[in-house]
């Protein structure tokens, strides 16, 4: 801090700098929730990664998003872990308390997946003879099938949870469903679950199957009591996930610290994807002050390995989670209007050129490359057919970030009018 | 029909896990004159209980793992006819940030009157925060009657091995907190333990 001091003897021929640096903020309070890609942040206060850039990480778990939101908006956090979809709504002003907040870092890809009861598994087996190693195509279609039937026997519909209305997870397992031919606000229940009890509420009956991040799917099915259906890789590979949220005018005002702080999470995001690394970050992510799971189940996580039911049914799916590879922390304005398609498509938002606008300026690519120069991930071509553009949708669909609004009516399952019919019975 | 309450009293929902601070909020609103006043404890049924009091006013502890399962409702089932706000008043921080410092969340029907529910909102912020101070208080006496109690327990320890009187054993405790710069009761405590692996 004591380089940049102007001292200028009378002469008014130089200006001062119109900012004076050293005066930024150096010590960020940082909210998370215990989730596994809370780990860039914790590996960047625990291993150094901050330090290095003369950054203070001041980490502080919360529990719910609601907490997260507000409390970064009342300038409790300087920084926060937050769901993707979370800058989108506030710069849309949606949802309860909106203060607009930009992301200029994704926190990974990957690790969500949907997880049903092992008792409606079993029903749809034993209905449409689907396979144990089925796709998430084929498991949406059987579930529809079940539901099908459910009703013709007046059973009650189930119950599904995700996390949050402006969610990754709502926004997934809703594509999940409408890509089988299920209608999310009619034929099942969707209800708000807080990630940690999930597997819990599954075990107790309270829900019958629920779409959450990293690692609670995999505790249900070592638990027995849950079958994962299908993972965010069988949705669409490039879905965004966690952000790293900041309001606009604080990042202004503390520009040189956001560079530090993205310098400081790239380094950490590159150690967090280096398998040599995955048993230490394994077991500082088990510690109870962070997410508090078995060692074991966060080391699969980390590589992939699922096992889809008690049984010992496993699948490997590759990338599963990736923290930093494939141009995973790049903040993508094409994946904030995929979110604004989805909030189209289910009602939460109408479409308009005002919404685009403001939608993409939450995503800032530009904070990125400014702070990483040539070290900046690029991401791949979008045309192209490959695992991370727009056309590795389940359904074949395949998204034009160009007409959004074409896009969201296209779909078939939607949200008929804007909202007004998703009223509770 | 249901919205004429103008000149009526406020309804008021109050959801805290913790009963004994949802009734310290609860008698706090009553007087105040607030009788339309409902505290619950736990989830179950709370959105039909939502839908059929149609509150004002929702007070709900910022440590309440439900909060983003209320937004949710709020969402779905537009139970109540206009926005929800967090707080009337976002240009006043200064209140903002005590409610959230004392852990009071609210959710308020858009278009109240912020001179309705400033009172409401001040009344549940002291009320917590009294409430966390009388825990901090309870607490802090029940770790000196435990400090206490592990104090005589190594007291009477060395006492009875190695023959001290009771003056002498809290005089070497004591020095040997002081030389170790730590805690008397810490040294107390470790006292217990090496007593209960050698015997």
């Amino acid at each position: 801090m004591s380089d940049r001091v102007s001292t200028q003897s009378g002469d008014s021929a130089v200006k001062a700098p119109s900012r004076v640096r050293g005066k930024e903020q150096r010590l960020l309070r940082a909210g998370y929730i215990p989730l596994m890609d809370a780990a860039i942040l914790i590996v960047a206060a625990e291993l150094g990664f901050a330090e290095r850039e003369g950054l203070r990480l001041e980490l502080v778990r919360d529990v719910t998003w609601a907490n997260v939101r507000d409390r970064l908006a009342f300038r409790q956090f300087d920084i926060a872990h937050m769901l993707s979809p979370m800058p989108v709504a506030s710069m849309l002003g949606l949802g309860s308390n909106p203060s607009p907040t930009i992301t200029p870092f994704s926190l990974g890809r990957g690790g969500n997946a949907i997880t049903l009861s092992a008792r409606i598994f079993e029903r749809m087996k034993s209905l449409t003879g689907l396979a144990d190693d089925a796709g998430a195509l084929a498991n949406a279609k059987a579930l529809a099938a079940l539901l099908a039937d459910m009703r013709a026997r007046g059973e009650a519909m189930p119950t599904l949870g995700m996390t949050y209305p402006f969610s990754s997870h709502n926004y997934e397992f809703r594509y999940w469903l409408a890509a089988g031919g299920i209608n999310p606000d009619r034929d099942v229940k969707l209800v708000v679950v807080p990630p940690p009890l999930t597997s819990d509420a599954l075990s107790a009956g309270a829900i019958d199957g629920f779409c959450v991040g990293a690692p609670w799917n995999m505790i249900a099915s070592e638990r027995g009591t849950g079958r994962i259906v299908a993972a965010k890789q069988d949705i669409w590979p490039l879905a965004p996930e966690k952000v790293l949220g900041m309001r606009p005018e604080w990042a202004e005002t503390n520009a040189d610290t956001v560079s530090r702080l993205i310098v400081a999470l790239d380094r950490a995001a590159r150690w967090c994807d280096d398998a040599q690394n995955h048993n230490e970050l394994a077991e500082i992510l088990s510690a109870p002050d962070y997410i508090a799971a078995p060692t074991s189940i966060i080391r699969s996580v980390l590589s992939g390995e699922f096992s889809l039911d008690a049984q010992g049914t496993t699948r490997v799916v590759p990338d599963y989670f990736l923290y930093h590879g494939k141009a995973a922390n790049y903040p993508r304005p094409d994946q904030a209007s995929w979110i604004y398609s989805q909030m189209i498509r289910w009602g939460q938002a109408d479409f308009s050129e005002e919404g685009m606008a403001r939608v993409t300026s939450a995503f800032r690519p530009d904070l990125y490359e400014m702070a990483l120069g040539a070290n900046a991930a690029t991401p791949d071509e979008p045309g192209e057919r490959s695992a991370s553009g727009y056309d590795g949708f389940m359904d074949g669909e395949i998204f034009d970030p160009r007409d959004v609004q074409a896009y969201a009516e296209r779909f078939a399952v939607r949200s008929t009018s804007s909202g007004d019919d998703v009223t509770e019975a | 029909m249901s919205r004429s309450k103008i000149t009526t009293d406020l309804t008021i929902l109050v959801i805290d896990e913790n009963a004994i601070r949802g009734s310290i909020i609860e008698e706090g609103l009553n007087e105040a004159g607030h009788l339309n006043v409902r505290v619950i404890h736990e989830m179950q049924g709370v959105a039909r209980l939502i839908e059929t009091m149609d509150p004002d006013v929702i007070i709900i502890d910022i440590e309440n793992p439900n909060r983003d399962m209320m937004e949710h409702m709020f969402q779905l089932t537009r139970m109540i006819s206009r926005p929800i706000a967090m707080f009337v008043d976002r240009s006043d921080t200064a209140a903002i940030e005590a409610a959230v410092d004392a852990g009071v969340s609210a959710y308020v029907v858009d278009g109240l009157k912020k001179e309705r529910i400033k009172p409401i909102l001040d009344m549940a912020v002291s009320r917590f925060n009294a409430f966390s101070r009388l825990q901090r208080e309870l607490a802090e006496a029940r770790s000196a009657l435990e400090e206490r109690k592990v104090i005589e327990r190594a007291k009477g320890i060395l006492m009875r091995m190695r023959g001290m009187s009771e003056e002498q054993a809290y005089a070497l405790l004591r020095q040997t907190a002081m030389n170790e710069k730590k805690k008397l009761a810490d040294i107390a405590q470790s006292v217990v333990t090496a007593a209960g692996m050698l015997l």
